[in-house]
């Protein structure tokens, strides 16, 4: 039996792990200052541990969670890399830490000057005019960068009802654009995983408000004609959105602003470094070309006279999306993996990752299917379906590495290939950690051909085995019950 | 070039690339277009040591004007609650922070149990019946209500309190004119600060699929929540109760009063105010309304040894499974501020929370009566307040004064209230001390 109790049930009543100073001030009590039936009947449920108590609870829960810094982490299109320790030291620096978001700027210029340098540093390495730093997820800079091309579309006095997405994209594209009230037209690949011209064309015409790709694409493939692909949507009156999430693969390289895309986000959370919190919290910045930037977010960031500026003056502004100015203590750590690596390191990072994808796209595919057999970005996708001749999917080899310490790759997406493994090594990876894992996935593949059973049954090593997810979507448990 | 981020040498990149049949690493670009390729570097500086950078950040932190001789009363929002150490120590477990999305159950039960004992916590504080593992902000799980009671009811219009946080109805109304929603605004009384409640049954007619009404209010007015349950319980609209949750283990809470969904800012619980975010919506609503919520959700479970374990679930609602069909587009959320969260309401405990909360409504009274005692000093509003309260200032100009002192005494309201000048909003937290109040009253005091 290796579940951990829950806090509710460690819990016993009378421990306390906090400590606060004596009240200081006249204490009346809580109905002699507010009339009564504005008061709770009872008293909130929570538990009651010690402080010791409280600590070894969580420890043992952490050491029940794999990290980047537990192992290696290739899940496919969320770049697991290294996370610089100096980044959380940095954040916890008390002058950023404690700042109040309503100090006036003369109080709080260190951090609107690095939000003020961050915003320019994106917008070099994204080849665009201007950055908001207000989303706080890619899915949030996917939501702002669809009301951005609504608003301007809708200045121009245009109605555009639809939003391009190729098959392949990642879903929070066409459930963003559906969110906006946009009908979804999906665009077909063709054999070489590129974007179909054709089914494109097919596609256009003035009713489309934009076409959302990410490039590289979500197989890892640089979309080679992105210059048609932009100057058709262009053509019809549409605009070009960019999906940040592959942005580790191109920076110092080449740039989407350069591609013709007219709205950009990314991925601070994937790109720069920042570590995922275990779903969170992240940072997706948006970038637009000159004719969107009356519509962003307010505030954003300005410098006049030498002093940094929250800037509201913006009529035409689609509002806000987000209490504040964004992920601050996020935004705070990617500007300092950004210069820990500098413009050349960049681009090495760059380089690194797309190094390190091919060389183990090369080990891999002696033991796997590669639908597309040619030189990869930073990441690839292989396909599991000739071990289904010896019953074995692409989630039993996934399960079957657990056993081995590893995070396995991001299973059964994209959609358009059958039983897909998406692989990302990241930069920060060495050889030897490549050699061992394709070592690892080769002799998956022999024991799913010779002895599949330890595999369908895998994890055999983990806190627990595989777990009835069906069971718990049917009969949903999701509050622990006295 | 070698970094201290990258495990490569020159030599070790000329294996790897001889190894996959390369003889540069131009090749493997090769199928980007010339002209797209960046002829010259970023312009970035760096790379930094570790060393320059931090004296650079350092730097910039010194421009930030707050040391420990601040005095800060500023909320509307953001607040200076107390955080315990323990927080710190265990959200820096880097198990916790280098993990993502717990995709793969086995290994990621850490992750989830303690999302699921952050719902269950939730769930406990809003009384309600479940809870999904954290939004973005307390502005954007509002927005996902609206959203939400707009689909349960196709319908198209909400009505929203004018005394909700501005940067709230801000970012909802950002989200209504883009999702389709027309908001209505229900004013607020100018006496007592509440939110005009009388003919509101007679506005739910038609097409109003929810209400939102938060409380305490932007000026910290305690709303009649029970009162407006109470008129809206057999009706179809939503009530959507926007709450702080320190507040809750005094005041009556969501479940206690019918509200439909309940949502909130969850900062104050053990999160650094840090400019603004990262912070942590959270979400709670009823059995029966489960299905449609939005986010991420973590659900109880088994093996097939009949261990207990934890997966995400309810996943048939997300993006990845229903791409354009799905409930919102959200994916990553807060997980990492959850656990803070939830560690916080771990140590401060069903007693310290309560304390918390009975010492900022006890140094809230205490400053209230304070300042205004003070010449040219006023309260806006006469209605009952728990943490913040709003104050109507003779001579505003004292706002910058005392600036020059260390001591921020609120937050303005006129922007955002153009009808209510020279007025602003004061919050004080169990952190604030009798000494801290006393001199600022007395400081404030000579210049009025």
């Amino acid at each position: 039996m290796n579940s951990t109790k829950t806090i509710f049930e460690k819990s016993k009543p009378g421990h306390v792990a906090y400590s606060l100073p004596k009240i200081d001030v006249e204490a009346k009590s809580a109905d002699e200052i507010l009339p009564k039936h504005l008061l709770a009947d009872s008293e909130v449920n929570l538990p009651e541990l010690s402080e010791g108590e409280v600590v070894r609870h969580f420890t043992e829960l952490s050491t029940k969670s794999h990290g980047v810094d537990s192992g290696f982490y290739p899940l496919g299109s969320c770049t697991m890399k290294y996370n610089a320790k100096i980044n959380e030291d940095i954040a916890q620096i008390p002058n950023f830490a404690n700042l109040h978001p309503h100090m006036p700027e003369r109080a709080s210029q260190g951090a609107l000057e690095l939000q003020y340098n961050l915003q320019q540093h994106l917008a070099e390495i994204t080849g665009m005019d201007a950055i908001t730093l207000q989303p706080v997820a890619g899915a949030h800079g996917e939501l702002t960068g669809i009301m951005l091309i609504d608003a301007y579309h809708k200045n121009k006095g245009n109605n555009k009802k639809t939003i391009l997405v190729p098959d392949s994209a990642h879903g929070t594209n066409p459930a963003t654009a559906s969110m906006v009230g946009y009908d979804v037209v999906q665009v077909s690949s063709n054999e070489r995983g590129l974007v179909d011209i054709d089914s494109l064309k097919e596609a256009l015409n003035d009713d489309v408000a934009a076409l959302m790709l990410t490039n590289p694409n979500t197989l890892g493939l640089f979309e080679e004609d992105i210059l048609e692909i932009a100057e058709l949507v262009h053509e019809v009156g549409g605009l070009l959105y960019y999906d940040g999430a592959n942005t580790n693969a191109i920076m110092g390289i080449s740039r989407p602003g350069d591609m013709g895309f007219d709205v950009v986000h990314l991925n601070l959370h994937k790109t720069f470094g920042t570590p995922h919190g275990g779903g969170g919290p992240g940072s997706g910045p948006v970038g637009v070309k000159e004719e969107l930037v009356e519509f962003m977010p307010t505030p954003t960031v300005i410098q006049k006279n030498g002093q940094f500026k929250l800037d509201y003056n913006r009529p035409k502004t689609i509002g806000k999306v987000h209490s504040f100015y964004g992920n601050f203590g996020v935004n705070l750590k990617a500007y300092s993996y950004i210069l820990a690596l500098g413009g050349e390191g960049l681009k090495q990072v760059s380089e690194d990752a797309v190094l390190n994808a091919n060389y183990l796209m090369e080990r891999l595919k002696k033991h796997f299917t590669l639908p597309f057999d040619r030189v990869c970005m930073h990441e690839f996708v292989l396909s599991g379906k000739d071990l289904k001749d010896y019953g074995v999917k692409t989630l039993d080899i996934a399960k079957g590495l657990l056993d081995y310490g590893y995070h396995p790759p991001t299973v059964y997406f994209p959609l358009i290939v059958e039983e897909a493994l998406m692989v990302e090594p990241t930069e920060t990876e060495s050889k030897e950690t490549l050699d061992n894992f394709a070592d690892t996935m080769a002799e998956l593949v022999e024991t799913s051909k010779n002895n599949n059973e330890q595999v369908l049954t895998a994890p055999h090593t983990t806190v627990v085995g595989r777990l009835d997810e069906a069971g718990a979507a049917r009969k949903p448990v999701v509050v622990h019950e006295e | 070039m070698n970094h201290r981020f990258i495990p490569k040498t020159y030599q070790e990149r000329k294996e790897m690339l001889s190894e996959i049949g390369k003889s540069s690493i131009e090749e493997l670009f090769s199928q980007i277009p010339q002209s797209l390729k960046m002829e010259k570097q970023l312009d970035i500086k760096g790379p930094m040591s570790e060393l320059e950078l931090t004296k650079h950040i350092n730097t910039l932190a010194s421009k930030n004007k707050i040391d420990d001789s601040t005095i800060s009363f500023l909320g509307g929002g953001s607040y200076d609650h107390y955080i315990p150490s323990v927080i710190k120590h265990i959200t820096s477990r880097s198990e916790f922070y280098t993990a993502y999305t717990p995709y793969q159950a086995e290994i990621s039960q850490g992750v989830l149990q303690s999302i699921f004992e952050f719902q269950t916590m939730i769930s406990r504080l809003t009384n309600m019946e479940v809870s999904n593992a954290s939004m973005y902000d307390g502005a954007t799980a509002a927005a996902e209500a609206m959203l939400m009671a707009k689909n349960k009811n196709k319908k198209g219009s909400v009505l929203i309190s004018k005394a909700i946080n501005p940067n709230y109805r801000k970012v909802l109304k950002t989200y209504a004119s883009q999702l389709g929603i027309e908001l209505e605004e229900i004013d607020f009384d100018s006496e007592t600060g509440q939110t005009n409640i009388d003919g509101l049954e007679s506005k739910l007619e038609g097409k109003i699929a929810g209400v939102v009404i938060q409380s305490p209010n932007y000026f910290g007015v305690i709303e009649e929540m029970e009162q407006i349950g109470e008129k809206l319980k057999d009706h179809k609209a939503l009530f959507i109760a926007v709450v702080d949750p320190i507040s809750l283990a005094v005041l009556k809470r969501p479940g206690d009063y019918h509200a439909d969904i309940a949502v909130g800012e969850g900062q104050s619980l053990g999160i650094p105010q840090s400019y603004g975010g990262p912070y942590l919506g959270f979400f709670s609503t009823t059995q029966k309304l489960m299905r449609k919520m939005p986010g991420r959700v973590v659900g109880k479970t088994e093996d097939k040894d009949g261990n207990l374990g934890f997966v995400l679930t309810l996943q048939t609602r997300e993006q990845h499974i229903r791409r354009d069909k799905a409930t919102s587009n959200i994916c990553s959320n807060q997980a990492l501020c959850a656990l803070a969260a939830t560690v916080y309401m771990s140590t401060m405990g069903k007693q310290g929370l309560k304390e918390a909360a009975t010492q900022s409504l006890q140094k809230a009274y205490y400053a209230k009566q304070k300042f205004t005692n003070i010449d040219g000093v006023t309260p806006l509003f006469t209605g009952p307040t728990f943490k913040e309260f709003a104050l109507k200032l003779e001579k505003p100009e004292v706002i910058k004064e005392l600036e020059k002192h260390n001591i921020y005494i609120g937050v303005s309201l006129e922007n955002d209230y153009p009808e209510l000048s020279s007025s602003i909003i004061s919050a004080v937290t169990e952190k604030r001390t009798s000494e801290e109040i006393d001199e600022t009253v007395k400081k404030w005091g000579e210049m009025a």
